[in-house]
């Protein structure tokens, strides 16, 4: 009788590969330096940016059922609530319509004012409305996706506003829809002063939950409760005169270097759902060199080693 | 009726069921679906609650189909994933090949427990992973979240034996002597 082959699979030893372990220690160092890479040096935009666009139609899928059942519930609105907030919007309409009517006129004595002051115009009308498709699932950072990208002209570094103020700033660009980071997201700083005293200071976001402080503001500063802030311009990302914030607590501790401040954004952040991108500001004139610092740091070093 | 009530009928399988080899696109289907829920839409508490699909799906099929989905695989969902969400690259990926070695270890015996008893199991395994990210996340700088952080493993936790459910239907043998 024949031997015949027993129809069974090589021993599992031959062709399973290194074990699992060997396999983690492979893959979780090669993460952990993908990690490094990301986090240090921002290697990776270049394949996040391809990826991002092979994705950007399943999140658009995903997103539709949502819209349906949005553009139904649209639909069946009731009629009488369209015809109140109708008569509410033409009341609303009627009393800004002074305001609306001298606005003309205010833009042409402004540009006037602004040609004789030699000032170059810091923003045009180069808003872009955008729509808000998802707030971002990583519950460590505060970012919201948006439906215009680079095909809509977004550029990293635009502001983003909403009705009421600042929302945050646009920190990555795809092909069809941009990353905006809020001003509440860790670090996240927009430099502003204070409206009543023009106090300028900067203010940094504290992650998800916490409000936004003002850091780097002596304790004898001229700030109060409920200061409005407003975007101070100086960095040439925000337009000035936005509002950002309110102050709502103030701890002034004289043993410590700077006051705690905290305050409250004043626009929606992670609620609206529209928001504008303003264009980026007409570049500033470059910032003078500054010899005089390496100068003194040079020397202090220089005297350092003499003494 | 009573082939209606089998074809319909939701009870997992026991332990002593000898479950068919899923089909390759049948793993891939499911991964690509929970990946498609992890992205979708979400706001408010549904945010705060929203489990991550993708690791518990992965993590079944490493329990189940271990030739198929291993460590390798789990690393390259967790890319896709960490795309996908724009955090930080080599989280995810690092979260979820831990799983899956994890998953590997504890594969041989979780099968033995009912359900429920194998969601607490899942439970550990995904808390573990969401505080491996915390640590990751915490050493790059990132703020300590909100307690909030800890819900979505739970509810994931919680899937799980409706997932089992679902994803070893097609494995599960026919039954051709019942009728």
């Amino acid at each position: 009788m024949a031997m015949r082959p027993i129809p069974v699979d090589a021993p599992a030893f031959f062709h399973r590969g290194p074990s699992p372990l060997a396999r983690l220690a492979f893959f979780g160092l090669l993460s952990i330096a993908l990690l490094f890479a990301d986090t240090r040096y921002r290697y990776l935009e270049g394949i996040r940016q391809v990826a991002g666009a092979v994705l950007y139609p399943f999140q658009r899928a995903v997103e539709m059922p949502a819209e349906a059942v949005a553009w139904v519930g649209r639909y069946f609105a009731d009629k009488a609530h369209l015809a109140d907030e109708n008569v509410e919007l033409r009341q609303a309409l009627t009393a800004q319509a002074p305001i609306a009517q001298a606005y003309p006129q205010l833009r042409e004595e402004n540009d006037r004012l602004k040609t004789l002051l030699d000032l170059q115009a810091r923003y045009g009308n180069t808003g872009r409305a955008v729509e808000v498709l998802y707030t971002g699932r990583d519950p460590f950072t505060q970012k919201v996706f948006v439906n215009k990208g680079m095909q809509a002209g977004l550029a990293p570094g635009e502001a983003v506003l909403d009705d009421r103020g600042v929302v945050g700033q646009v920190t990555r660009v795809f092909p069809y829809m941009a990353e905006v980071t809020l001003v509440t997201d860790k670090d996240q700083a927009v430099p502003v002063k204070i409206e009543r005293s023009g106090v300028r200071s900067v203010l940094f976001g504290n992650g998800t939950g916490r409000a936004p402080d003002l850091r780097f503001t002596a304790p004898s500063a001229d700030v109060r409760v409920g200061d409005r802030l407003l975007t101070s311009g100086i960095d040439g990302t925000y337009p000035p005169n936005l509002p950002v914030a309110e102050v709502i607590d103030i701890e002034r501790d004289t043993g410590k270097m700077f006051a705690r401040i905290a305050t409250r954004p004043l626009s929606g952040v992670d609620r609206s759902q529209y928001l504008l991108v303003l264009g980026q500001a007409a570049a500033a004139p470059a910032r003078p060199e500054e010899p005089a610092e390496s100068d003194v740091v040079k020397r202090g070093r220089g005297r350092g080693r003499r003494g | 009726m009573r082939a209606i009530s089998d074809v319909v009928s939701f009870a997992p399988a026991s332990p002593e069921e000898i479950l068919r080899p899923p089909q390759p696109w049948f793993v891939l289907l499911t991964l690509l679906i929970a990946l498609v829920a992890n992205m979708a839409p979400a706001s408010g508490v549904f945010m705060a609650l929203r489990p991550d699909f993708l690791a518990v799906v992965l993590l079944y099929w490493c329990i189940q189909a271990p030739r198929y989905v291993g460590v390798g695989t789990a690393w390259f969902v967790g890319l896709v994933m960490d795309v996908a969400d724009a955090t930080l690259f080599g989280q995810h990926a690092l979260a979820y090949a831990v799983l899956a070695f994890a998953a590997d270890y504890f594969r041989r015996r979780v099968l033995r427990f009912p359900l429920w008893q194998q969601a607490v199991q899942v439970a550990v395994l995904l808390v573990a992973t969401a505080g491996l990210v915390l640590v990751v996340r915490f050493i790059g700088g990132a703020p300590m979240p909100r307690w909030t952080y800890a819900a979505p493993p739970i509810v994931g936790a919680l899937l799980w034996p409706l997932l089992s459910v679902l994803l070893q239907r097609p494995q599960r043998p026919r039954r051709r002597g019942d009728r």
